[in-house]
């Protein structure tokens, strides 16, 4: 059997896998993380039930409504940032003027209630949700068998990264909001609806976690905690990339979830905290993080 | 006492003896309350309510929102347990074990964290603490999901036998009020003052030549040995140790009760302790999940109710009178 530094190729290629679809995940929600915070300032804690809640729409759409995979993964997204909008408008807008912690507070409580109230109603266990019939099954690559969804959610998570990325670099709407993050006063006087942006960017922030939420649904099981855990994770991804810094959002989500994976391997007890290590480090080396402008 | 002369006007004098009669009631409800209660319901909100005063030494007076607490906590819990169960140390050694493993816990969580400012710091605490509830997961002394059970309370000093649940009560107690007196001195002391224009505006505080970040630090380390009492402590009255002490969760409940309470007042907390914990008690008996009715009760309290209850107590009209008779 062929090996690397002593490890079976085919675990290890299995592993790298795993890392890069958890990557994929990571990159996903800390691009969503970092373009609420750039924006609002706020550090959206909720961001872990909003996945959770776009994987449960979802399931739901297809329970109760028998709305498939597909036209879900569009409805999904839209539902859970539409709800986040209408959150952001009648409460997290009235705390903008208060110290950050205040918001961050809200929003841990909404993670938390959110969390409880899924709970209750469909208990801690997990629901399954079957693998679309168009990506199951998979590819013999002969070194090593690749289950199709997950080869789609990597390539569906780079597709969604790079044109979050180009909205916000290369469009007008990315300019406004750009534009809005350095001045907010000055970008209102030329007369460009700024509590409406900061409205769009939380929805949509907020819809990318639920899109991350609805690819995750066939990997993962559907179940209330599934974000609660994963998202003090994507926090330290956040630090490691540099608070608010998109790009380096996308890099380190990747970058850490096929780390992770690695560790997995070679020193499996270590596998749950490497991430922290990592950012522990990056704080002496380079407090800004990764690709963050300000020390 | 003198150096507070040199920074607390004078008219605050009469306020103090006011004070010091609600002090005095407080006691005096707290030394005959277990005689109506359940002792083990009363230690744990001290036990609480002196973690939430720990956590609030750093968030209202030094203004670093920490989500990392739940690892000092716990952790000591953990430490304390090990040290009374595995070593067979006395209960008093065994909580000094817990708080200097807390307050080495929270030199190292608050030298990364303090790097950084403001809401950045809150989520390296976050992270790393949840790095210390990985590793309590994985460490061997923790044993995993099953924790440390069967804690010795063991006797006091070698002859208070702490099994006996009104000895444990007093003793909870006092530790507690030393605890107490330790935060009301610091936060009175000109270290105090030097962590409170921090707080106001640490940029004009680095301006007056204070080395800001080693008083930060400084006030960390406190926190965190503050709150490693209050785990200890608790690993006592449980007589176990578990990881529910150390997850992120927890960090969250002290934040609300500091919250509920009082943010920056010295003894909102302790209510604040007191209501979460019997809403906990409460709720763990019916079919809502706890996590639910904490985070209405979280949002709401951000929304309308951001002083807590002795903040609102201190801004209403009956506050302003106090005050105000007080300066007279």
């Amino acid at each position: 059997m062929t090996t690397i530094f002593d490890v079976p190729i085919q675990a290890f290629l299995g592993q790298l896998l795993i890392g890069l679809i958890n990557g994929s995940f990571y990159a996903m929600l800390s691009l969503g993380l970092a373009i609420i915070f750039g924006m609002l300032k706020i550090i959206n804690f909720a961001h872990g039930a909003q996945y959770m809640i776009g994987a449960f729409a979802g399931y739901l759409l297809l329970a109760t409504l028998g709305i498939g995979y597909w036209p879900a993964l569009i409805l999904a997204p839209i539902i859970v940032g539409l709800c986040s909008a209408v959150i952001e408008r009648l409460a997290l807008s009235r705390l903008y003027n208060l110290d950050h912690l205040y918001s961050l507070l809200f929003t841990f409580g909404l993670a938390l209630a959110l969390e409880g109230a899924f709970r209750y109603f469909y208990g801690s266990s997990g629901q399954p949700y079957a693998v679309p019939k168009e990506l199951a099954g998979g590819y013999n690559l002969g070194f090593m068998f690749l289950p199709k969804y997950r080869a789609w959610v990597v390539l569906a998570s780079l597709v969604i990264c790079i044109a979050s990325w180009l909205l916000i670099e290369k469009t007008k709407l990315g300019a406004y909001l750009r534009a809005a993050t350095e001045n907010p006063t000055l970008v209102r006087t030329f007369g460009i609806n700024v509590p409406l942006l900061l409205t769009f960017t939380y929805g949509m922030g907020a819809a990318l976690a639920g899109l991350a939420g609805m690819l995750a649904a066939p990997i993962y099981q559907v179940s209330p905690l599934m974000g609660s855990n994963l998202i003090i994770v994507v926090f330290a991804v956040v630090v490691v990339g540099g608070m608010g810094s998109i790009l380096g959002a996308i890099i380190t989500g990747y970058m850490l979830g096929i780390l992770e994976g690695l560790t997995k391997v070679f020193y499996p007890e270590a596998s749950n905290i490497v991430i922290f290590v990592i950012m522990a480090i990056m704080l002496l080396v380079r407090p800004a993080g990764l690709m963050g402008r300000d020390a | 006492m003198n150096s507070q002369v040199n920074v607390t006007p004078t008219t605050k004098r009469p306020l103090l003896r006011l004070e010091t009669v609600l002090i005095l009631i407080g006691v005096a409800a707290l030394a005959l309350a277990p005689f109506y209660f359940y002792p083990i319901f009363l230690m744990k909100v001290l036990c609480f309510a002196l973690f939430a005063c720990a956590f609030n030494l750093l968030l209202g007076y030094t203004g670093i929102l920490s989500f990392g607490h739940a690892a000092f906590f716990g952790g000591a819990a953990y430490f304390t347990a090990h040290a009374v169960k595995e070593w067979g140390l006395p209960p008093e050694l065994g909580i000094l074990v817990g708080v200097a493993g807390a307050a080495f816990l929270g030199l190292i969580i608050g030298f990364l964290a303090i790097r950084r400012q403001g809401i950045y710091s809150t989520m390296i605490t976050l992270a790393l603490s949840q790095m210390f509830f990985f590793f309590c997961l994985q460490a061997p002394f923790t044993h995993g999901e099953d924790g440390i059970q069967n804690v010795p309370r063991g006797h006091l000093l070698g002859f208070i036998d702490l099994q006996e649940p009104l000895y444990m009560y007093f003793f909870v107690l006092s530790v507690f009020l030393a605890g107490m007196l330790l935060i009301w001195r610091v936060i009175n002391s000109p270290y105090g003052m030097i962590l409170r224009s921090i707080r106001e505006n640490e940029n004009r505080a680095i301006s007056l030549g204070y080395s800001v970040s080693r008083y930060k630090l400084g006030a960390f380390v406190m926190s965190a040995a503050l709150a490693g009492l209050a785990g200890g402590l608790k690993a006592l009255v449980f007589q176990f140790a578990t990881l529910t002490d150390v997850s992120w969760q927890m960090s969250g409940e002290v934040v609300l009760m500091t919250l509920l309470g009082g943010i920056g007042t010295l003894v909102g907390p302790i209510f604040g302790a007191a209501l979460v914990t019997s809403l906990g008690n409460y709720f763990a008996t019916s079919e809502l999940p706890v996590t639910l009715v904490t985070g209405i009760i979280f949002m709401v309290c951000v929304l309308v109710f951001r002083r807590g209850m002795i903040g609102e107590l201190y801004a209403s009209r009956l506050g302003k009178k106090l005050e105000r008779r007080a300066e007279d």
